[in-house]
């Protein structure tokens, strides 16, 4: 499977990330956020986290609108996969590919811990994991308080599209949201970082499971 | 000529830095501040015969996030 690993400037989890999907069996390739286009043949594209243009504005509200962005939409909406991580998915949210916006977190401070997550929506990501299993994912956010309107909320709960909920919420997000993927099931934006609980010198493998199954699911595809 | 947009949180959603202003206030001993809402003030230098039209689609498309904020425009 071949996968790009977007890079702006700020990014702090792009080879973390890179190194995840390489784990799983993905050939990867870095792309700067000033290109264009995405490499030829490319099925999944990683949006990383970190402090793109050092969250001015907005949280990824700038990386949102830089030249690779105007790419990974266009992919995403001829069907591409994608995946948003921590800034990754505050840059989603921006574009406008997934719902809602992450706001300061309820108790204003940065949180840098391991949380529980309940894994629930259907997708290539939560194929590693039992329906409604309990796992153990690190947060490292200031803005990971999930908000979008009620409309939206009862939406993404009634199309099983919560990918993952915190167990015990850190940070005031909407119903304990911690993930959630498009309509199509192939963009899943997640504040807690898979990448970094990849490896058993990470301590943790939890997240290694959401990257293992997508060299099969897309290669079957 | 310049053009000044005034971005806040849309009511209903939390401020939680707001939130913390207020209590500061209180513990600096002033009494009856009941709610602070804190946002941000963006002054543009525009070459001149910018239209409003175009500072709000500038609002629509990055200096505001229209799920979370408001925005007010003042045309200088």
């Amino acid at each position: 499977m071949k996968t790009a690993v977007i890079v702006f400037p700020g990014s702090n989890c792009d080879r973390d990330m890179a190194v995840a999907f390489e784990a799983a069996g993905c050939d990867v390739e870095m792309v700067w956020h000033k290109d264009t286009a995405l490499p030829q043949g490319i099925d999944m594209v990683g949006v990383p986290g970190g402090f793109s243009f050092g969250d001015y504005l907005r949280c990824g509200a700038i990386a949102a609108n830089s030249p690779i962005c105007r790419a990974v939409v266009a992919h995403a909406e001829a069907g591409g996969y994608v995946l948003g991580v921590c800034n990754g998915f505050q840059v989603l949210a921006e574009t406008g590919l997934l719902p809602g916006a992450l706001l300061r977190n309820a108790g204003i401070k940065y949180i840098c811990r391991t949380v529980g997550l309940r894994v629930e929506g259907e997708s290539v990501y939560t194929q590693g994991y039992k329906a409604g299993e309990e796992i153990a994912l690190p947060i490292a956010h200031h803005d990971g308080n999930y908000f979008a309107d009620a409309a939206t909320l009862d939406t993404l709960e009634a199309e099983n599209r919560v990918a993952f909920r915190y167990t015990d919420n850190p940070n005031g997000s909407a119903r304990d949201i911690a993930g959630i993927l498009s309509p199509n099931r192939r963009v899943l934006g997640m504040m807690p970082h898979p990448e970094r609980a990849a490896d058993a010198a990470h301590g943790n493998t939890d997240g290694a499971r959401l990257f293992a199954h997508l060299t099969g699911v897309l290669q079957g595809a | 000529m310049k053009a000044r947009v005034h971005v806040m949180l849309k009511q209903g959603v939390l401020d939680p830095q707001g939130e913390a202003v207020r209590h500061a206030l209180g513990s600096l001993g002033f009494d009856g501040v009941e709610g602070v809402r804190q946002g941000k003030v963006i002054e543009l230098d525009l070459a001149d015969g910018t239209s409003e039209a175009t500072v709000g689609e500038m609002c629509e498309k990055l200096l505001a996030n229209t799920v979370i904020e408001s925005y007010r425009i003042e045309m200088l």
